[in-house]
């Protein structure tokens, strides 16, 4: 689809704000409907939109298979590393009181660092389903001879 | 039971109506379906249907979306129960893994049959069977007439020729 | 310090496993990964242990996740039955992960081998977080945690044929824990409350409703197909006999006890047994499917030529004794049913572990393929006989003390047709048992194959530790079966 310049200038023109919009559900998610799963989600399809558009060899260039592997790792140890700093601060698993100084400031920093992991792990999977899905069938058509029709 | 009773009670329920029929036709499509790719679509069908019975389920008449309301007037506001939204976005994220495994199986399942209807997978498992016993028959005749001939020695070596070959052609 | 550890434990050990699997997946090989799952399982089966010590002594724990308390937030809650679970779960975990390094780096390419840690590390976190959690939604979701891993590692066996059972696995564990979502609903509507405790309170009050029933015989039929009980079975054979090996051993010696576990926790804990057995015939249909699964299981597995396919079958036959336990709603049923989960896991465990070292050898598993193995690897067939004459049930082994447990529980009420059953049952398990051993000694090799030797030592540790476990609890089943007595009298005391 990289010849139709409709799509190449509505989709440069449109990412910036999916990915704005991405980052305005997760770090708005404590006081609006919101969080990590969704704004993860949300700057998935960003990516995934890239790749559609400019082919999915530029979008692996963009965000590396790697990488996503990496972040996806990090955004689950965020999760589980938050609670348990707070067992290391004296209380329970995930107890947000026991982050900071008082309770409040602690479950403010609490729900921003656990979402931020859940938003990192969710971008990072949800991306790589993509990427292996995609990747699989284009293999698949280049080994099969150009009649054969499915 | 007067006709007014019934029709409240259909449409006093109707949400379970649509409940038990999203799920009945999902659950339907499962087990009828031969197609793998049906079978996950009637499968999220199915759990889609609990889905929205558990949001149904937290709806209060005359009630707003849970999101936390500031300014005048603010006390009287009624709130949908907001718990099982959480509930079933803990869910449908657990459907989403499932379906995309589900579907990665049977991307996996095409690569390896060149087919996605069941019927079709199992009865190249059949045939792969029966050429593997045939196979086992022949090389146990093999073995055996080749043993008549030659030293026992040789005959090992023969045989674990033929196995890597038959490892190499299995994968 | 140490005392904060302590109070810490419950939830430790599910994160443990929760934090090393995306350590796993950081590292990003085979042999680092092996190395933290080896960690993990092994510091999760000192920790179980040290909370069965002290629910002993100190009764039940408590733990508030993220410091709310019980019936807002989601509570851990630990008493003498889970305990007894949690315990074989992270045993079984910990002996399957030194047996795992030779059998994985046989059966998965290396590139792939940490994400498979990474699974099996996800499985293991879902089945202690089943057995550990006293929420009612949070078992829910754990169950589809440790199914979804099992589902893709059973799709990385060897052969192709294990895509398509790990979908059929897929589609039954999907329908079945969507059943239970269905069950927890409903009595969540009825109790508006998610933490099983407070349902067990609150239900009484509206046990006569038939929203409750619905509840229950989801929750019933949900679990039972995470269990394969006889009629919902189906999924079992396939799953388990093209696993890689390692899987099938830790699979079969868990993720079904876990799933009768929860099962147990609903109709004991939440239902209450008077209300799921007295008041609802529940106990007549259990124990007719019981029979059913142990009659069947093991005419099956008789007729089987695959050795793996045929502990599968047993397998079927073996959760219709825990089932049958159980379904009495005694206290000895119950402490029976517990005493047989453990003697199981340790028997299947043993036997798939002592199979899948023959298939390292042999990349082959049917009974013609492993004729006259016994000369060749002396010591895997001798694990796999005493394993086999304990699944049998023969005296000085932990199956026969499970058995021997599970008859007086039969004939304490009366029932003489369950015992019947459970004779025969064994005695077919003999035949199937006996016709392994029969190839295994008294089958010459088959021509043209090259002699094997032994499996490596770490498998042959694995396997022979949890023989010996075997044979150590048949011999001194006391602390077993006493156990297995407060387990009972816990669950069944906080019934009625």
């Amino acid at each position: 689809m990289r010849e139709h310049t409709v799509l190449r200038v509505v989709t440069k023109v449109l990412i910036a704000p999916i990915i704005l919009f991405a980052l305005y559900v997760q770090f708005h998610g404590d006081y609006s409907p919101g969080g990590g799963f969704q704004a993860g989600v949300v700057f998935a399809a960003a990516i995934i939109l890239y790749a559609l558009i400019f082919g999915l060899a530029e979008a692996r260039r963009a965000v590396s298979p790697n990488l996503l592997r990496i972040t996806g790792a990090l955004g689950a140890l965020i999760f589980a590393g938050t609670g348990v700093y707070a067992m290391l601060r004296g209380g329970n698993f995930l107890d947000y009181d026991y982050l900071a100084h008082d309770a409040v400031h602690g479950q403010h920093y609490g729900l921003l660092l656990v979402e931020f992991g859940v938003g990192l792990t969710v971008v990072s999977v949800i991306t790589s389903i993509f990427y292996v899905f995609a990747g699989r069938g284009r293999r698949n058509d280049d080994e099969q001879p150009p009649g054969d029709a499915r | 039971m007067s006709l007014a009773s019934i029709a409240d009670n259909f449409f006093g329920l109707f949400n379970y109506w649509v409940v038990i029929l999203l799920m009945m036709i999902g659950f339907y499509t499962v087990i009828s379906h031969d197609n793998l790719v049906k079978k996950l679509i009637g499968l999220n069908l199915f759990q889609t249907a609990v889905f929205v019975f558990y949001i149904s389920m937290g709806k209060i008449s005359g009630s707003t979306a849970p999101i936390l309301m500031s300014g005048k007037g603010s006390e009287d506001v009624l709130y949908a129960h907001p718990l099982p939204h959480v509930l079933i976005l803990t869910a449908i994220v657990v459907g989403v893994s499932t379906t995309a495994l589900g579907l990665a199986l049977v991307v996996r399942i095409n690569e390896a049959y060149g087919s996605i209807e069941e019927d079709d997978v199992l009865e190249a498992d059949f045939e792969t069977q029966e050429e593997e016993t045939e196979e086992e028959a022949e090389r146990m005749a093999r073995a055996e007439a080749r043993q008549e001939r030659e030293s026992a020695q040789q005959d090992h070596d023969d045989g674990r020729e033929e196995e890597d070959d038959d490892r190499e052609t299995r994968s | 310090m140490i005392e904060a550890f302590f109070a810490q434990m419950p939830a430790l050990v599910i994160v443990l496993p929760l934090l090393a699997a995306p350590i796993c997946v950081l590292l990003h090989r085979g042999g680092p990964s092996w190395f933290v799952y080896l960690l993990t399982t092994w510091a999760c089966f000192a920790l179980a242990f040290l909370l069965f010590v002290q629910v002993k002594i100190g009764g039940p724990i408590s733990y508030a996740m993220g410091g709310w308390a019980p019936p807002f937030g989601i509570e851990l809650r630990l008493d003498a039955l889970n305990t007894v679970v949690l315990l074989l779960v992270t045993g079984i975990a910990a002996i399957s992960s030194v047996y795992a390094k030779a059998s994985v780096a046989a059966e998965i390419a290396s590139e792939r081998a940490y994400l498979f840690y990474a699974a099996l590390l996800l499985c293991f976190c879902g089945l202690a977080g089943i057995t550990v959690t006293g929420d009612a939604f949070n078992l829910f979701v754990f169950l589809e945690i440790s199914s979804l891993s099992s589902y893709a590692l059973i799709a990385m066996g060897s052969k192709r044929r294990a895509l398509l059972s790990a979908f059929q696995y897929l589609i039954m564990g999907t329908i079945g824990g969507t059943f239970l979502l269905i069950g927890i609903g409903f009595l969540y509507m009825m109790t508006g409350s998610l933490n099983m405790a407070d349902i067990a309170s609150r239900l009484p009050a509206v046990a006569d409703t038939r929203t409750v029933e619905a509840g229950l015989a989801f929750i019933v039929v949900g679990t039972s197909l995470k269990f394969a009980l006889f009629p919902v079975h189906v999924w079992l054979p396939n799953a388990y006999t093209y696993a890689p090996s390692s899987v099938s051993a830790f699979i079969a010696a868990t993720a079904t006890k876990v799933a009768v576990y929860a099962l147990m926790r609903f109709l004991f804990t939440v239902f209450g047994a008077a209300y799921a057995f007295d008041q609802l015939p529940l106990g007549e249909v259990l124990l007719v499917l019981s029979v059913a699964a142990m009659l069947s299981g093991s005419m099956a597995a008789i007729f089987q030529t695959d050795v793996k396919r045929l502990l599968a079958w047993s397998s079927i036959a073996q959760i219709g004794y825990i089932v049958m336990g159980f379904a009495l709603a005694s206290s000895a049923g119950v402490s029976a049913s517990v005493v047989h989960m453990v003697n199981h896991g340790l028997i299947k465990g043993a036997l798939f572990m002592a199979v899948g070292a023959m298939f390292w050898r042999l990349r082959t598993i049917s009974l013609n393929d492993i004729a006259g193995l016994g000369r060749q690897m002396p010591i895997t067939s001798a694990a796999f006989v005493v394993a086999g004459l304990s699944l049998i049930g023969v005296p000085a082994t932990g199956g026969f003390i499970s058995k021997w447990v599970l008859l007086e529980a039969v004939m304490e009420p009366g029932h003489y047709w369950l015992a019947a059953a459970i004779l025969v049952s064994s005695l077919m398990a003999l035949i199937y048992i006996g016709r392994v051993v029969e190839a295994l000694y008294f089958r010459e090799r088959p021509e043209g194959q090259p002699p094997v030797g032994e499996a490596p030592v770490l498998m042959l540790t694995a396997t022979w530790t949890l023989v010996l476990a075997n044979i150590v609890l048949g011999l001194y089943a006391t602390p077993l079966i006493g156990a297995a007595e407060r387990a009972a009298r816990a669950v069944l005391g906080a019934g009625s």
